[in-house]
């Protein structure tokens, strides 16, 4: 059963990482890019437990532990500089 | 018999979860603007990844797998959520989001009084200053 699952889930996650990638390409902001990064990133993610479950191991269990707590801050520092760049105009304007 | 019922859930989650991520990439793909993308983008980012958690915890059927794999699911729900609070806010600051595709904007509302409160506290803070500078002079 589980080559079955393996080809599934392997066309699945390879469709939706097309996707992504097609928006990081073309995303008409840096927003959209980085929101299809993160969605990259949680694909990975995705495919590193199916991996597991697929041939049947644990080893990957502290990659995924990692990748999960530190996936939002590369997200979280594009969105700040973003919305700081944004901010400065207005602040100028201010008297 | 219950190995193979609990490697046939395994599988079925572990499609199930490419199943979301695949709605994920195709919702990022065509949806028009930031912030329905980030509505697309966080389902396998919750969902996806409790199903592909559940898959290798019954594939692996051990405490020491499931005792790592908690602390997984527990982080993407801790810092997720931040990450996809920033992308809006910050979407919504710069603009980038298409308002004819809006039902409800509760927040102009607010943002419209903030600045408007702001504006007449800058106003009286100024007049007051000018006041004094021409009673030094």
């Amino acid at each position: 059963m589980m080559p079955v699952v393996a080809i599934v889930a392997g066309a699945l996650f390879a469709g939706a990482a097309v996707g992504a990638l097609v928006r990081v390409v073309r995303g008409p902001t840096i927003l959209d890019r980085m929101l299809a990064s993160d969605v990259l990133l949680t694909i990975l993610l995705l495919v590193i437990g199916a991996e597991m479950v697929i041939n049947g191991h644990t080893r990957t269990i502290p990659v995924m532990l990692v990748l999960a707590g530190t996936a939002a801050f590369s997200t979280v520092a594009v969105a700040r500089y973003v919305s700081q760049q944004d901010r400065r105009p207005t602040e100028e304007e201010k008297p | 018999m219950i190995d193979q019922v609990l490697d046939i859930a395994a599988g079925v989650f572990v499609v199930l979860g490419a199943a979301l991520s695949l709605v994920a990439g195709v919702g990022v793909l065509r949806f028009p603007d930031a912030l329905s993308r980030l509505h697309a983008g966080t389902k396998p980012q919750v969902l996806g990844l409790i199903c592909v958690v559940v898959a290798v915890a019954l594939s692996a059927r051990s405490w020491a797998a499931l005792f790592l794999l908690l602390p997984v699911v527990l982080f993407q729900l801790l810092t997720q959520p931040v990450a996809a609070h920033m992308i809006g806010r910050a979407g919504y600051r710069t603009k980038n989001l298409r308002t004819d595709l809006l039902v409800v904007d509760e927040l102009a509302d607010d943002v419209a009084r903030a600045s408007e409160r702001q504006e007449r506290a800058a106003g009286r803070q100024s007049r007051s200053s000018g006041k004094r500078g021409r009673a030094s002079d």
